[in-house]
């Protein structure tokens, strides 16, 4: 290689290892500024505006056809499916429509009584749909791309959910699309309590798309199989009590001072087409500040100690 | 074979940047495609495979610069960290110039064994990154270089037929 190069006729500039040397440093210092400072987000957001409309086309040109398949079986389904779904349909109106009422009843008699307990108001979360429009492609990642961005006042921290329950939290906001990563994506954390006892946990994602972990629990923590998980609400980032998921599979090991716990994600967490956002942050009172600084420095004690 | 293949390479279009940009584009929108699960590890980086052929027949025209910034786009599109696909697409380019006469020398067939270990270079600068700032590696994902390596062939075989000139020497 060498004896090739000493002899040059023509300049071709600098030779591939200064290029190299020049390109990985380049990078590395991106990876570097991208990681620590997320300094770049402004220019992720105008190089994403050409390339995030390919993505789509790229998805639909995949989907399409079969949603068009679809929609053209779905036009020659018979009279007499249709209507009998549709009487289907009509029955279990009615029978939520008396649930509702019950519903606002007790809703009006809930605010009722916490007015004369003085607690404070739960606040109603407003919610909008969005569509996902399409896929990581990252092996290494459990995310979505839903349809609504920053133009619709989708913001980092909001909840994304389904019918069902938590699907996961919008990670990353686009001007008309954001990034959602899913509860099961790795060390994906999510406050929860168990609503048989009230007991408050923390389940983290396992990266397998239908498997969370509860960690750290003691072993004689009041946990059963079969038992369902849903948001605390204490953090302040997920409103209190969306379904999360059911405990599967406990295994206490007399060699770990934690019980393993395996949840499955109550929503479906990879099956969905069209999610809810969950936009209306809860609002916690501020803290005092000598007390903000108790819990500041408790909460690093803390982490250190789960670390 | 191995006469015909250089037979033909000499009577190859010169190749215009618009056929470069337009293969480079083809090959970003198929790793666009929506793969999940297995056929996600399975994947061949078809973008890597087309900066790769034209680092090795074109060393003059599409180098580092060009996988630097190609990388940066896959960045974007898979929200990866910046600098991740660059870094690994860069160290990918220097590799297909550094060996780019030895893999024009050999047979199409033979090209793969030589295509596979930068590759794999260039997929485990892509891991270690993950690894050092996420903490965590799933090995499947190497799989991707196998059939990379693979789809070397097809693929330089038809980047070779649509350089090559369509007019019928025996026309005049």
């Amino acid at each position: 290689m060498d004896s090739t190069q000493t002899f040059r006729v023509f300049n071709r500039g600098p030779s591939p290892v200064v290029r190299l040397l020049f390109f990985a440093l380049l990078s590395l210092l991106l990876l570097f500024m991208d990681v620590r400072y997320r300094h770049l987000e402004s220019i992720r957001n105008i190089l994403a505006l050409p390339v995030q409309p390919l993505q789509r086309l790229a998805t639909t040109l995949t989907i399409g056809p079969g949603m068009l398949w679809d929609q053209l079986s779905g036009y020659l389904d018979t009279q007499g499916n249709l209507a009998r779904e549709n009487m289907q349909l009509r029955q279990q109106q009615s029978v939520y429509a008396t649930q509702l009422l019950q519903l606002q009843i007790l809703q009006a008699e809930n605010s009722q009584l916490r007015k004369l307990h003085d607690v404070s108001q739960h606040a109603e979360f407003p919610m909008q749909m969005a569509e996902i429009a399409y896929l990581e492609r990252d092996i290494f990642k459990r995310k979505v791309y839903v349809d609504k961005g920053s133009q619709k006042n989708v913001v980092t921290g909001q909840v994304v959910m389904d019918e069902t329950g938590v699907v996961g939290q919008v990670t990353r906001v686009y001007p008309w699309l954001s990034e959602v990563t899913l509860i099961t994506d790795k060390d994906h954390a999510v406050p929860i309590q168990v609503l048989r006892t009230g007991l408050r946990a923390v389940v983290f994602g396992s990266g397998n798309i239908s498997n969370l972990e509860l960690r750290y629990m003691p072993i004689s923590a009041d946990i059963q199989v079969g038992d369902v998980l849903v948001t605390s609400g204490i953090d302040g980032t997920y409103p209190p009590s969306l379904l999360v998921a059911k405990v599967i599979k406990i295994e206490r090991g007399p060699a770990s001072p934690f019980a393993k716990i395996l949840c499955a994600p109550l929503a479906g967490v990879d099956q969905q087409r069209q999610l809810m956002i969950i936009s209306g942050m809860h609002k916690l009172p501020e803290l005092p500040t000598a007390e903000m600084q108790a819990t500041a420095t408790k909460s690093k004690q803390s982490k250190r100690s789960t670390q | 074979m191995s006469d015909q293949y250089s037979k033909d390479q000499e009577f190859l279009l010169p190749a215009s940047s618009t056929f470069i940009a337009l293969s480079m584009f083809v090959a970003l929108l198929l790793n666009w495609l929506p793969w999940q699960g297995l056929w996600l590890a399975l994947r061949p980086d078809f973008a890597a495979l087309v900066l790769l052929y034209w680092c090795t027949h074109k060393p003059h025209r599409i180098g580092i610069g060009i996988a630097f910034a190609v990388g940066i786009l896959a960045d974007v599109a898979d929200s990866s960290i910046f600098g991740q696909h660059a870094l690994s697409y860069s160290v990918l380019a220097f590799g297909g110039i550094l060996l780019h006469r030895r893999i024009q020398m050999l047979d199409v067939r033979e090209q793969p064994l030589q295509v596979f270990p930068l590759l794999l270079i260039s997929y485990a600068v892509f891991a270690s990154v993950h690894w050092l700032t996420r903490g965590s590696l799933s090995w499947e994902f190497f799989l991707g270089t196998l059939t990379s390596a693979l789809l070397w062939i097809p693929m330089s075989i038809l980047l070779q037929t649509m350089r090559r000139s369509r007019s019928d020497p025996n026309e005049l």
